[in-house]
């Protein structure tokens, strides 16, 4: 009896070592790639924030803001930041991932860790995570410096440390939902399919509620994740201007979180296990 | 995290399980209703080397997948080391050291951090993780290789990398699968000696191939399987003299070989002729008493014989006794 209960203590003992040995894994990754894993974290926001709030507004050429309020570089720092989240999600989990079931097996050896597969798709989305919230650490003061005009912002803390936590685990979350479904011959697709309508309708370039004269749109983006992390740092960095009721963003965000993970974990069991 | 570790339900202990690896009935069948593996009985024992010897599709990979975490059996029941593989994948995994199929390696790390990350995946400490990982490098000859990335390895490295891996943690069981298919002849050897080494220090081997000579060479015990089941299990100097096998008559020639093989063939106490380009191979339980008869036989044929040889029965010989086909295709 005492045998088998230390049995199961070494064993979860073990598969949390190998969760940390994972996890430092990745680790070593990034900071191998460090070059590259700048560059594709700064690239989309640095051009979206250089053309739409330095370029646009010096040549005279601003959106303006909405209802006459404030400028489009305040509507835009949100969206930014949830997009830079959003596709290191991708990034960091799915784009690997594809490749690992697909050409290569290279996930082999951490699926043979002492851990249950779960456990080894957890550690996925964890280390996307952290990834993504890296991104939003880099990308943070390159929207606060490059616009033309300063930036009229007032932080919610708790909001905001809501928004940063969840964001990067939904995104990551996101990622390993696409990464097991997605075959390689189809990444292309996924791009035109997936990220680029969800960057482009997530609510990034507009506050969803300002929507309501295209009344089909704002409900049919309602099914975009992308949304809820957009409105939550709308929420949290310029409640100035409209949003959802904050309610509805973390009820949302907590609703996409359980949903992509449950999904992601199940799509990563069937790739593993026949 | 030390507190929120993973943790499957308990599995039922088996004690008194002494060999290394049990299976009871151990089936497959995949979704379509295809049998894969179809009531397996294995005992593997501590400190053996044992072979499944057996044909493309035959069943070997799927049986190691199952014994590996990593197919879920259909039916019956497989214990590695004590611990029941599919009540407690997790805890299993523990126990054993896989060199799958297809190269693995990990290729976003070099071929030093390969070995060093398994070893922490598999709960050793930074300092000893390393020492492991120095350690079988120099024993694998990959020693000058450790700062590079694991694509510049030539076929042979990266299986020898794939075995230190496999190994690195000490498991007690160690499952190979067709590791020397597509390796060249000296990198086989090398393989073969460092598996004969290891085996030495008492390390338990499981390994499939398609190659008989692996399986004479290398196995203490040979199953050979054929569709999903395993015909005849031994070592391979019994199984050779149990099936009553074959031996051979290796007929070099040049001109028209179908004609020869169909001559041959024809000569009364030959079991089974086949033909590639170059020789006609002729298996006879009594194949040396025959070669007078054959050499008569060949000479009436349009083909040239350029040379005769006879060899013992092989593993060869007994697949053919048990399913009246080949080996290779
Ligand atoms: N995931 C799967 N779904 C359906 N059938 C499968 C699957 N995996 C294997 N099979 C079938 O099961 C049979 C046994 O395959 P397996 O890979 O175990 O054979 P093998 O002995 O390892 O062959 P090889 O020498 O070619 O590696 C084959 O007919 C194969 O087509
Ligand atoms: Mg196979």
């Amino acid at each position: 009896m005492t045998a088998v209960r230390f049995d199961v203590r070494s064993a979860r003992r073990a598969g949390a070592a190998a969760f940390w040995a994972l996890l430092l894994r990745d680790l070593r990754v990034v900071t191998k790639e460090r070059g590259r894993f700048l560059i594709r974290t700064v690239s989309q926001p640095l051009l979206l924030v250089f053309v739409f709030t330095y370029v646009l507004p010096s040549i005279g050429r601003d959106f303006g803001g909405f209802d006459g309020e404030g400028s489009f570089t305040d509507i835009l720092v949100p969206g930014v930041l949830a997009i830079a989240i959003l596709i290191k999600g991708i990034q960091a989990v799915a784009l690997p991932l594809v490749q690992e079931f697909g050409y290569t097996r290279e996930i082999e050896d951490r699926v043979m860790s002492p851990l249950p597969v779960w456990a080894v798709a957890t550690e996925k989305i964890v280390a996307g995570a952290g990834q993504g919230l890296l991104a939003a650490a880099i990308v943070a003061p390159i929207v606060a410096l490059v616009p033309a005009e300063p930036l009229q912002i007032q932080i919610s803390w708790p909001a905001l440390v809501a928004v940063l936590v969840l964001a990067p685990i939904l995104s990551s979350a996101l990622g390993l939902v696409l990464g097991t479904y997605v075959e390689p011959d189809n990444v292309p697709m996924m791009f035109s399919v997936v990220i680029l309508p969800v960057t482009f309708l997530g609510a990034t370039y507009f506050p969803w509620s300002e929507l309501g004269d295209i009344r089909w749109l704002q409900i049919a983006i309602l099914a975009n994740p992308l949304v809820y992390i957009a409105e939550g740092f709308r929420f949290a960095l310029t409640p100035q201007f409209p949003h959802m009721p904050p309610a509805a963003i973390l009820a949302a965000m907590l609703a996409f979180t359980a949903g992509t993970s449950w999904l992601g974990i199940r799509g990563f069991r069937r790739r593993v296990l026949s | 995290m030390t507190h929120a570790g993973p943790v499957e339900p308990d599995a039922p202990a088996h004690p008194g399980e002494d060999d290394a690896v049990t299976t009871k009935r151990l089936s497959k069948t995949y979704a379509g209703g295809f049998a894969a593996v179809d009531g397996v009985d294995l005992a593997v024992r501590r400190g053996e080397i044992f072979g499944l010897l057996g044909p493309n599709g035959a069943g070997k990979t799927t049986t190691i997948g199952m014994l590996t975490t990593r197919v879920v059996p259909t039916g019956g029941s497989a214990v590695v080391n004590g611990v029941d593989v599919v009540a407690a994948p997790a805890r299993a995994k523990q126990q054993i050291g896989v060199v799958p199929q297809t190269n693995t390696l990990d290729r976003s790390l070099s071929v030093w951090e390969n070995l060093y990350f398994h070893g922490r995946y598999f709960g050793m400490g930074a300092a000893e993780a390393r020492e492991r990982a120095d350690t079988l490098l120099d024993r694998f000859h990959l020693a000058e290789k450790a700062r590079q990335r694991t694509d510049t390895l030539s076929g042979g490295m990266a299986q020898r990398l794939m075995v230190a891996r496999a190994l690195l943690h000490q498991p007690a069981v160690l499952f190979l699968d067709e590791p020397t298919t597509g390796l060249d002849p000296q990198s086989r050897i090398a393989l073969w000696d460092l598996l004969h080494a290891f085996h030495a220090e008492g390390q338990t081997i499981l390994l499939t191939t398609h190659y008989m000579e692996e399986a004479d060479h290398l196995c203490e015990r040979v199953a050979v399987m054929d569709a999903g089941r395993i015909l005849a299990l031994g070592p391979p100097a019994e199984l050779k003299a149990s099936v009553d096998a074959d031996g051979v008559v290796r007929v070099s020639a040049e001109g028209d070989l179908p004609d020869l093989a169909a001559r041959l063939a024809d000569v009364d106490g030959v079991g089974h002729v086949d033909t590639d380009e170059a020789e006609v191979r002729v298996w006879a339980s009594d194949a040396a008493a025959l070669l007078p008869a054959l050499m008569s036989a060949a000479g009436g044929s349009r083909a040239r014989v350029t040379g005769v040889r006879v060899s013992e029965p092989t593993l060869e010989s007994v697949f053919i006794a048990l399913t009246g086909r080949e080996l290779r295709e």
